[in-house]
């Protein structure tokens, strides 16, 4: 019935805090197909990583999700727990945003590779470690059987990433989760990262989902992009129509305040505001409060529809004399 | 890592050297060793001849010196009481204590892992209070205590056990259970706050991620992180036992080790085998330390040996 490879319908998690019931996804839609790049970009709080832990089963109390499905290949992913741990860290992997801290100081890199191709692949000791060999070098490892037996602090935070990528495409996924994977490396690590993942996608025909809050690294990666505030996608399309005809006014404002190389003698320009506490969210827009051409019919609850290629949840979309006014 | 074992085992010779002299400072200070040693009921020249058997007629400083050369050789001087070398008893009680030691902080060791983790999987949930709470019942009961107690139940009302001495393994049971709680209730309260910690550690949400179940999360990946400081205060844990616990806890049960044989020392005013327990014990508590070194080192290759 679809060729989508991931598909969230009305996704909603809440987390009870002691203050009250924070609505960190309010309603969130998105789909991937096999081997589509999609990125997911907003500013921190917005709910990307929320997202992507949503689909890895990784909302801990005093999280939880309350509302939506995940499909996957059409199937429920959070119904049926026991089945999707073959999916999750087999098909469906995450690479995350520390590489400092997020592989085990005390195994050794071949160990915790080696690991989860002997879970989901059944491989023996050796013959997970030959391949853990393999994928070091898939990375751009050098001298990947003596990295084998290395500990993760011997590794710069550039190879660490390429281990936590190796660990990724251990299994030969179909969807990569990269979680802000560049964010906490220099910036030309990061071009490095970021094309390793721009050749897998070629040589393993990976679906990746790039969350992201740097507009700058979505352009040259992507297909599509979610752009998501205050735990809602406000406006979905192909990286092309976002950067060249933004519809909504929070995507406009992102692209605006993206420093550029190639325009001079332009100020950049900031969204004035702070977005809205998830504790109590407004019912209309989202946005509204720093919307440059919002007005009172803004107040009713905004969805996303259709608009042009993609989507966009705004009920200005379109309007000419509203365009103008942005 | 030699270098290391090396310079340590110097180290450790300068400990023992500090401890040989405050031993000998000490056991000078607490009276004349003379009459502490012969009964009231000897004469003056009777006195005068222990006094130079013994070489005290000598000056401190001669005499502190013999002490040095004597222990290097492991010559204590005969035991007053047992009326051979005080060496001897201490290695005929050592295996003693040793058996009761490892079957009772062993069986901590081993119950203290499982039931800190299970505690740490839901804090505040009915098996972390009810853990926490029976671990600081432990905590503040007092050893002798808990010896009595145990004797009363499982000795004296059930007649399950015997209530002292050594033979067979039934007589193991109490005094290791006695000597196990205090170590058993603090390594628990060590395992499930490590563990808490640990679980939270983004490095865990990757090997979830990776799709591994709970259990080998827990076996293979927290339980290495948490070994490190579990080595280390076990170490301590050991080191008190061994020079503390018991003491106690073997004069409870008339356990024949080392402990007891301390108090027996102290009763009859055995001063040779006294010194001859003290010193080792002092060398056993410094190999401790360099064995805990070594495995802290092998179970954490971050951990520079200087």
């Amino acid at each position: 019935m679809n060729s989508f490879l991931l598909q969230i319908n009305n996704l909603e998690v809440n987390f009870d805090t002691r203050a009250g019931t924070v609505q960190a996804l309010r309603g969130v839609s998105l789909s991937i197909a096999p081997g589509e790049t999609l990125a997911i970009v907003g500013e921190s709080g917005s709910g990307k990583s929320v997202t992507a832990q949503a689909i890895m089963g990784l909302i801990d109390v005093p999280g939880r999700i309350s509302g939506g499905d995940i499909l996957w290949e059409g199937q429920p992913l959070t119904a049926a727990k026991v089945g999707a741990r073959h999916i999750l860290g087999k098909e469906v992997t995450m690479v995350f945003q520390n590489p400092m801290t997020s592989l085990n100081p005390l195994m050794t890199v071949g160990a915790q590779i080696s690991e989860v191709i002997e879970l989901h692949l059944g491989f023996s000791r050796q013959a997970a470690r030959k391949r853990a060999v393999e994928l070091l070098s898939l990375v751009g490892i050098s001298g990947p059987e003596r990295r084998l037996n290395q500990y993760p602090h011997e590794l710069s935070g550039g190879m660490r990433q390429r281990v936590m990528i190796a660990m990724g495409i251990a299994c030969e996924p179909k969807l990569l989760i990269a979680d802000e994977p560049t964010t906490a490396l220099d910036v030309t690590i990061q071009a490095q990262i970021l094309e390793l993942l721009a050749e897998l996608r070629e040589t393993i025909g990976l679906a990746i989902i790039l969350i992201t809050h740097d507009l700058g690294i979505v352009a040259g990666l992507c297909d599509r992009v979610a752009v998501m505030y205050a735990g809602q996608i406000v406006e979905t399309g192909s990286v092309y129509d976002i950067f060249e005809s933004p519809s909504h006014p929070y995507t406009q404002g992102l692209i605006r305040s993206t420093p550029q190389l190639d325009v001079k003698d332009e100020r950049l320009v900031s969204i004035s505001g702070t977005p809205p506490g998830l504790l109590d969210p407004p019912s209309g827009c989202a946005f509204l409060p720093r919307c440059p051409a919002g007005d009172g019919g803004c107040d009713k609850p905004q969805s996303l529809k259709a608009f042009g290629a993609g989507a966009v949840a705004c009920c200005k979309a379109g309007i000419d004399a509203w365009k103008e006014a942005v | 890592m030699l270098q290391f074992i090396l310079r340590r085992l110097f180290q450790g010779v300068l400990v023992v050297f500090g401890v040989s002299a405050t031993v000998f400072v000490v056991t000078r200070l607490a009276g004349d060793p003379v009459s502490l040693m012969l009964p009231l009921s000897a004469t003056e020249a009777q006195r005068i001849a222990f006094a130079q058997q013994i070489g005290l007629d000598q000056p401190i400083a001669a005499q502190f010196m013999r002490f040095l050369g004597d222990i290097v050789t492991l010559d204590f001087g005969n035991s007053l009481w047992q009326r051979r070398p005080a060496i001897d008893v201490v290695f005929e009680r050592l295996p003693n204590t040793m058996l009761l030691i490892a079957a009772g902080l062993g069986s901590a060791v081993i119950l203290s892992i499982p039931l800190g983790a299970i505690a740490a999987l839901r804090p505040g949930g009915l098996v972390d209070r009810l853990t926490m709470s029976i671990g600081l019942l432990g905590l503040a009961m007092p050893q002798f205590w808990i010896g009595l107690i145990a004797i009363l139940i499982f000795a004296v009302q059930l007649k399950w056990l015997p209530t002292s001495g050594m033979g067979t393994v039934a007589h193991i049971v109490l005094p290791a259970l006695t000597l196990s709680l205090t170590p058993l209730a603090r390594f628990t309260m060590m395992v499930r706050a490590a563990m808490i910690d640990e679980l939270n550690k983004q490095y865990v949400k990757t090997a979830r991620a990776k799709g591994l179940g709970l259990p080998r999360i827990l076996r293979v990946h927290t339980l290495r992180n948490i070994l490190v400081p579990f080595l280390s205060i076990s170490g301590w844990e050991l080191i008190s036992t061994l020079s503390g616990y018991t003491v106690v806890v073997e004069t409870v049960f008339a356990w024949p080790g080392l402990g007891l044989t301390a108090v027996q020392a102290i009763q009859r005013g055995d001063l040779f085998l006294m010194q001859a327990i003290v010193f080792v014990i002092a060398i056993l508590i410094v190999i401790i330390g360099i064995v805990l070194d070594i495995l802290s080192k092998a179970v954490d290759p971050r951990i520079e040996l200087n």
